[in-house]
């Protein structure tokens, strides 16, 4: 019979408020092999651990049950403990009494009988604990990061910077991301692509950083510090290495009316292009669903014109197998689709645009130029009405319940510029409540209204009327003087939630990191571990974890790439011993096991056993204990009771069960 | 086809040509109506009280009659369309008006929104098919531009009535279309007429009527078509647009309106 030692936290009067510590310590002495058990207003504390570690010397423990929060609080901080007085950490047991107890009940005896149930059930487990092993996995000092905007190429740097090798994947023919779309950034109004460029440049010279765009992540396998990642880089049909980038393609080629992405489709560009003028690489993609060459094989004018013969037909899709130590999910954001905000008249008018589309006219690079004005006639609005939350804080299906967090900055921003180019054009901004946070914003702000002269609005919309002489009539409310607005306008702008990139979903699920209701990638702990996924190796970075706006997504890029530094900066990982491992005498080699394993960690092998006398050779399934998570699915599929999970094996399971049934 | 049919006070008096060419086209497009024997007025509005029972009970008995003939439940008019499929919603999903409901009404069978209810319209674009119609169009109205005024009550509540998307339809311009006519797409045709409104405050109901109109004007619409007589009696009396029920516009495609007159 094991020595046992319990320890009962009060965690203060998280725990000691609902339940009966005193209880739980006296019924723990009537357990079998018991021989300590106390409580302690913080048992986490230095002084906890302290009587932890008198206890195990004094009365020789051989299992310990610490009675406390989830073991994803402090289950480390436990087992460092038990390590340091020479008890092997995996006869540590945790009763989790706080949140699967304490906080989620009121009455306090029967939340003490929960309690001490639980205690029973922990002890009867830690009898069973193997003194188990951690073995030990190398780190590939690599990092991926998925996405090539802001905030990836900020990770990206700043781990390169550190001395580590690390790859960006881009989907788009450059990076830049979203950021390139800008055209200024608020609060200070500076040129999105001044700042921006230099980054891109630096990204691209880094002797550590290696840029694959045109290029989606296929597959991931693997682990923490040893991920093995396929990356699908897309026929260019431009040879990267020929090409000097002179242009002279996009001038020359008769395929002109696919929709240009980067200006939102708001023009059409080449079959051959690059999303703009200082894209990085500077290399253009031809775009096979537009290119006559490519889809009736005449044509074939830019391989002509290309004085350094860089046009390449032939190009296939070609996919590339890397290794890496770190993840890192930069993947961004879109607009909301307006489909179901009939109302606003988005689809029935070419003047009702999305801010991002603003962006883009007001952008010198853009499609009209940088001049303001309307997409039907081209002639300039003299009266703007911006609308805000469109499809943000919604309360029905339509939208998203989130706030998008950047739309009242970047609105104030739009409505300054507006005012200061065009003084003549009047600015009516509908607004639900202003969000400004953030450092020099609300007095931004307060400049668009105070200096000049923007019109807010407290109200919404509930819609625009495209009129039969081409003007909107904006049909709004003002709340603070309770009346019914009706404006008529020349151009509306609608400030469009944010939602994830729609290919994050994908990317999750390859990475296995767990994304949200809203599709945005969830982090470790909201407070204390926002820039890591709860999947060890998987960083996140930017827009893809929860609305930001630039400032913002710089500071969590950094920090992402600290915690990646942290983690290739070691040579060795502590890997977890509790993965699966197959009985040779039960298993008879079915591949049921192999079938439901989501890691791959199950291959088989023939093998001589030894079964009461009689040698025979056996097919036996092997567990890789790098590749293996410890999930468990092959434990509950092996029909032969063969595959067992260390640390949590059938009999250990049983063994809690019988204590609760008790 | 054959459906049980709810044909309405209206349609029997001021609204006689919204009735008479719904039948006579469901026989040429192979779909039959079976008025109900001794239907009572739905209302006219869905009461709002949500302790009102009495009011709802007219729909209750047309629900629960289509219900024994194991049909589905036909209205052309906006209105019983509208508070027919409020108070089956209510029935099929409401405990209390259900069980006040069915205490009051001492059926064999309680009724609990069994009875699946349809508008014309939507029989005409799920069971006959819009691409049906237009083949057995005769005389395609052709050059006709055709402002859809759907009005409030086809379309909201949309949680319930689940008609159309409340902010843009297109199932009266697909009509339109099919009947070789243009559809004029305005802004206002989703707007309220004014409703009731017009009993008590004529300034009120025609200066909605009015937004509605001049806008479908704007937009050069030579007439209105919709499927509620109080939106038309509105409408025509606010405004020199012609406004027509839809199904006289079906009929005079169909070529069955000569032949009636």
């Amino acid at each position: 019979m094991r020595k046992i030692g319990v320890f009962v936290c009060h965690c203060g009067s998280n725990i000691a408020a609902t339940v009966d510590v005193k209880k739980v310590v006296e019924l723990a002495l009537q357990e079998q092999g018991v021989v300590h058990a106390e409580d302690y207003p913080y048992m986490c504390s230095e002084a906890g651990q302290v009587r932890i570690a008198e206890a195990i010397k004094e009365n020789k423990l051989e299992g310990i049950v610490v009675c406390s929060c989830s073991p994803r609080m402090h289950e480390a901080t436990f087992r460092k403990c038990a390590e340091r007085n020479g008890l092997n950490p995996y006869l540590v047991e945790i009763a989790n009494i706080r949140e699967h107890c304490s906080w989620i009940h009121k009455d306090m005896a029967e939340a003490t009988e929960k309690a001490v149930i639980l205690m029973r059930a922990a002890v009867a487990k830690v009898h069973l604990n193997a003194p188990l092993q951690a073995g030990e996995s190398a780190v590939t000092k690599r990092a991926l990061v998925i996405g090539g905007g802001i905030a990836g190429i900020q990770t990206a740097i700043d781990i390169a910077d550190a001395g580590y090798k690390v790859d960006i994947v881009e989907k788009e023919p450059s990076i830049g991301g979203r950021m390139s779309q800008l055209d200024k950034t608020f609060p200070t109004l500076d040129c999105s692509a001044c700042i921006l460029t230099p980054k891109m440049v630096e990204a691209a010279a880094h002797e550590n950083i290696t840029i694959h765009t045109w290029s989606e992540v296929e597959k991931v396998s693997g682990f923490v510090g040893n991920f093995t990642v396929d990356i699908r880089k897309k026929a260019r049909y431009v040879d990267m290495d020929k090409c000097t980038g002179c242009g002279i393609c996009q001038e020359k080629c008769p395929s002109k009316k696919p929709l240009n992405e980067f200006n939102r489709g708001l023009n059409t560009r080449s079959a051959i292009y690059t999303p703009f003028a200082q894209a990085i690489p500077n290399v253009p993609v031809i775009d096979a669903n537009a290119c006559i060459k490519l889809n009736t094989g005449k044509c074939g004018i830019c391989e002509k014109f290309c004085q350094a013969g860089a046009i390449d037909y032939t190009q296939k899709d070609e996919i590339i197998t890397e290794q890496y130590g770190a993840i890192v999910v930069a993947t961004g954001f879109d607009t909301i689709k307006l489909d179901k905000y009939g109302e606003y008249a988005y689809n029935e008018s070419k003047d009702v645009i999305t801010s991002l589309e603003l962006e883009r006219i007001m952008n010198a690079a853009g499609p009209t130029k940088g001049h303001l004005e309307r997409l039907s006639d081209g002639k300039a609005p003299k009266e703007i009405v911006f609308i805000q939350c469109v499809g943000s804080r919604c309360s029905d299906d339509r939208g998203k319940p989130y706030c998008s967090k950047i739309c009242c900055m970047y609105t104030a921003k739009h409505a300054m510029l507006i005012r200061d180019k065009y003084p003549d054009t009047n600015v009516t901004v509908f607004y639900i409540d202003v969000r400004t946070p953030g450092k020099n914003f609300d007095e931004f702000y307060r400049r668009a209204v105070e200096d000049y002269g923007v019109n807010y609005v407290k109200g919404q919309v509930g819609k625009v009327a495209p009129q039969p002489d081409g003007s909107l009539m904006v049909h709004g409310v003002d709340l603070l003087e309770n009346k019914q607005i009706l404006k008529k306008a020349d151009m509306v702008v609608l400030a469009t939630a944010i939602e994830p990139n729609p290919d994050v979903r994908k990317i999750a699920t390859m990475l296995t990191a767990s994304i949200d209701t809203n599709n945005f990638l969830t982090e470790a702990h909201p407070k204390l571990r926002p820039v890591e996924s709860p999947t060890a190796g998987v960083f996140l970075s930017g827009v893809c974890q929860g609305p930001k706006d630039i400032p913002e997504t710089v500071a969590q890029a950094g920090a992402a790439a600290v915690k990646v530094i942290g983690l290739l900066a070691k040579d060795k990982l502590k890997t977890n011993p509790c993965t699966a491992k197959a009985d040779e005498l039960r298993c008879n080699g079915c591949s049921q096991c192999a079938n439901v394993c989501p890691y791959g960690a199950i291959s088989y092998e023939t093998r001589q056993v030894n079964d009461h006398g009689i040698r025979e050779d056996r097919r036996i399934a092997v567990v890789n204990s790098a590749l293996c998570q410890g999930c468990g699915a092959c434990t509950v599929t092996c029909p032969s009771g063969a595959m067992d999970l260390q640390g949590f094996s059938n009999r250990q399971i049983i063994a809690e069960v019988d204590a609760i049934c008790r | 086809m054959k459906y049980s049919y709810f044909p309405g006070c209206t349609l029997r008096n001021k609204a006689k040509d919204l009735d008479d060419y719904a039948r006579a086209c469901a026989e040429k497009l192979g779909f039959s109506l079976e008025e109900l024997t001794d239907w009572q007025c739905c209302g006219g509005v869905y009461p709002l009280g949500a302790d009102e029972i009495a009011s709802k009970l007219p729909s209750v008995r047309a629900l629960n009659a289509a219900k024994k003939k194991g049909q589905d439940l036909v209205a052309v008019c906006s209105a019983c369309y509208h508070v027919l499929k409020r108070v089956n919603d209510d029935m099929a999903n409401v405990a209390d008006i259900q069980t006040r409901a069915n205490n009051y009404m001492q059926l064999d069978t309680p009724y609990t929104g069994e009875t699946k209810v349809l508008h014309y319209l939507e029989v005409l674009w799920d069971v006959v098919g819009f691409d049906k119609l237009k083949e057995a169009v005769v005389n395609p109205l052709t050059g006709r531009k055709v402002g859809a005024y759907y009005g409030c009550l086809l379309l909201r509540p949309s949680s319930v009535m689940a008609f159309d998307d409340p902010e843009n339809p297109t199932i009266l311009e697909d009509f339109i279309r099919a009947l070789g006519a243009e559809p004029v797409m305005y802004p206002y045709r989703n707007e309220c007429c004014g409703g009731y409104i017009s009993i008590k405050e004529q300034e009120k109901a025609a200066g909605l009527c009015k937004k509605i109109t001049d806008s479908a004007e704007g937009f050069q619409a030579d007439c209105l078509v919709t499927a509620c007589p109080l939106c038309k009696y509105n409408l025509s009396k606010n405004s020199n647009l012609p406004i027509v029920y839809f199904t006289e516009l079906l009929a005079e495609a169909l070529g069955i309106k000569e032949a009636q007159e």
